[in-house]
């Protein structure tokens, strides 16, 4: 079976290792940063719009892959729900000696709570590991998309992007 | 006879992307602007897209396609431009009337100028159990999901690629179902692969190079008969295994909605690109006949962004044609939609398109040029 995006709809290696929107390890070990999974060239810019920082390029040809200029990244998370594609996470491989954390996009419902232990997944929907949820950020400037921050073992930073969806029975009873 | 006659500069037929952004241009310019569609709701198919679209952030990418048609609405009611809706129009006479039904009554609308804005219809796919319960276009779940609120079935079987097949999928887990897998018989998956990813992400396989032979069930859809694909897309024996679900999607593919136009007389030209059969327009998307203009699907199948791009331009020149606009001014508006046009028909998935709407334009131009010197001869 042919790999890449257009075969699969998940990147392959060469495609990740080719995109540049994904900064370098060394930066993902300094801190929070964004990792721009966009392989095709698609008309699509709203990641340089949303980048207070200058820190994603696009151009004046709106096919261009994004392209991250590392260093002037924050890692503030604005361009994460504002991507069409749901492209892009955060990653933030400082976060302690042992854990890493992400922050992707989810837009199911029902929404886990701040605390929960949810299961991790990779690019195909495969269980990597539990995540602990540090955050569920519904900011307006959203647009309805919800942002989902997890813990994880440091060794799948590279590997978690999602979580499985909650059944309706998952969630808490509110009485 | 007490038949309901209507006289507006301009009658826009269809209030989906395509026709409200005609109305909006046209109605700004000082037309009198009637807008006709059998829906009870405006908005054509923008209400139904709840993923956040494509495109340049200077044109509301990373909005909400509802709300996209929500300020396009209010934009057209502020413009002056009057909705009718629960109208059908069932024929467009040759002496340039349109024979309407208005809420089971019939009327007649005289317009100085016609904009053709019906949009597209679902392709489908005839196989075995392909007339059981629970087979259904991709259009169909979305409408039911969004509009009626219901769920079609909780364990889903998505045939086709694109990006509705894609994007349907993915707002069918959101309403709450199962997709229990999406099956495209070309080597390769056809819309784009950010949407791809997003159902790979929640589990969902694809597979291409698959085709679905049979659907399983008595009186209802229980299951479907998968088959590998091989050179030519011919089936490979062996190959064949079944998955249960309830509910079969296609998402084959959309053809425009020309009868209206066939029915005028406006000359057409055969795009496969474009969905088959499209009318003949030039740059103002005014076809063959001088008072019909074209806009959105129904000039071949693209999507929302270029619907509305096409819509003002339609509206533009038509109010021009009226002399609600100075011939500058509505070059140079006529010129920023192009250019915007041409961004949205730019990189891999936009190439094609591109050449095909060139084609066509240019189609249609030689075809007048040769009308005029038929003329003359």
């Amino acid at each position: 079976m042919k790999e890449g995006i257009l075969y699969t709809g998940v990147p392959s290696e060469e495609e990740l290792k080719a995109c540049p929107g994904i900064p370098s390890q060394d930066r993902m070990e300094r801190g929070r940063v964004a990792v721009i999974e966009c392989v095709q060239q698609i008309p699509c810019n709203p990641c340089e719009a949303a980048c207070k920082f200058g820190a994603i390029h696009v151009g004046e040809q709106i096919t261009n892959l994004p392209c991250l200029e590392e260093d002037r990244c924050t890692g503030c998370g604005m361009c994460v729900a504002r991507c069409p594609g749901l492209a892009i996470v955060i990653v933030n491989r400082a976060y302690s000696p042992t854990e890493a954390t992400i922050d992707f996009p989810f837009e199911y419902l029902p929404c886990p709570e701040v605390g929960d232990s949810v299961e991790a997944v990779d690019r195909i929907g495969q269980y990597v590991c539990q995540g602990r949820v540090l955050k569920v950020i519904q900011a307006g400037a959203y647009a309805g998309t919800c942002v989902l921050s997890i813990a994880v073992d440091k060794q799948y930073a590279d590997r978690v992007r999602s979580i499985k969806r909650l059944s309706v029975s998952d969630t808490r009873q509110e009485e | 006879m007490n038949q309901q006659y209507y006289e507006p500069d301009i009658a826009i037929i269809g209030a989906g992307a395509a026709g409200l952004s005609a109305a909006c241009q046209a109605a700004k310019a000082g037309a009198d602007v009637l807008v006709i569609d059998e829906n009870r709701l405006p908005g054509g198919q923008l209400f139904k897209q709840i993923h956040k679209f494509f495109g340049s952030y200077e044109h509301k990418a990373g909005v909400r396609g509802y709300q996209i048609g929500q300020a396009l609405l209010e934009q057209v009611q502020q413009a002056g431009a009057n909705i009718m809706l629960d109208t059908v129009a069932y024929g467009l006479f040759p002496n340039m009337e349109l024979g309407i039904i208005h809420q089971g009554k019939a009327g007649t609308v005289k317009a100085k100028k016609y904009i053709l804005a019906a949009g597209s219809k679902e392709n489908y796919l005839a196989l075995p159990g392909s007339t059981l319960p629970g087979v259904m276009g991709a259009g169909a779940a979305q409408t039911m999901i969004h509009i009626n609120r219901v769920l079609p079935g909780k364990k889903i079987v998505m045939v086709g690629s694109g990006n509705v097949g894609l994007i349907v999928s993915y707002q069918l887990m959101q309403a709450g179902a199962e997709v229990v897998c999406l099956v495209e018989a070309a080597p390769q998956i056809g819309g784009y692969g950010v949407h791809a990813s997003k159902l790979r992400r929640a589990g969902v396989p694809i597979y291409v190079g698959t085709t679905i032979q049979r659907v399983l069930g008595e009186t209802q859809v229980t299951g479907v008969e998968l088959v590998d694909l091989g050179p030519g897309f011919q089936p490979i024996d062996g190959t064949q295994r079944t998955l249960a679900c309830d509910t079969v999607c296609l998402a084959v593919g959309l053809n425009p909605m020309t009868e209206l136009a066939w029915m005028a007389g406006c000359n057409f030209t055969f795009l496969p690109a474009l969905g088959g059969h499209v009318p003949m327009h030039d740059e103002n998307m005014c076809t063959t006949l001088p008072d019909v203009y074209v806009a959105g699907d129904i000039t071949g199948v693209e999507e929302a962004s270029s619907a509305m791009e096409e819509g003002n331009l339609a509206g533009i020149a038509a109010a021009e044609a009226l002399g609600y606009m100075t011939p500058e001014e509505a070059k140079r508006q006529k010129d920023a939609v192009w250019q915007r046009l041409q961004v949205l028909r730019s990189g891999q998935f936009g190439q094609k398109r591109q050449e095909a709407k060139q084609l066509q334009i240019d189609t249609t131009l030689a075809f007048l040029k040769g009308r005029r010197g038929g003329g003359q001869a």
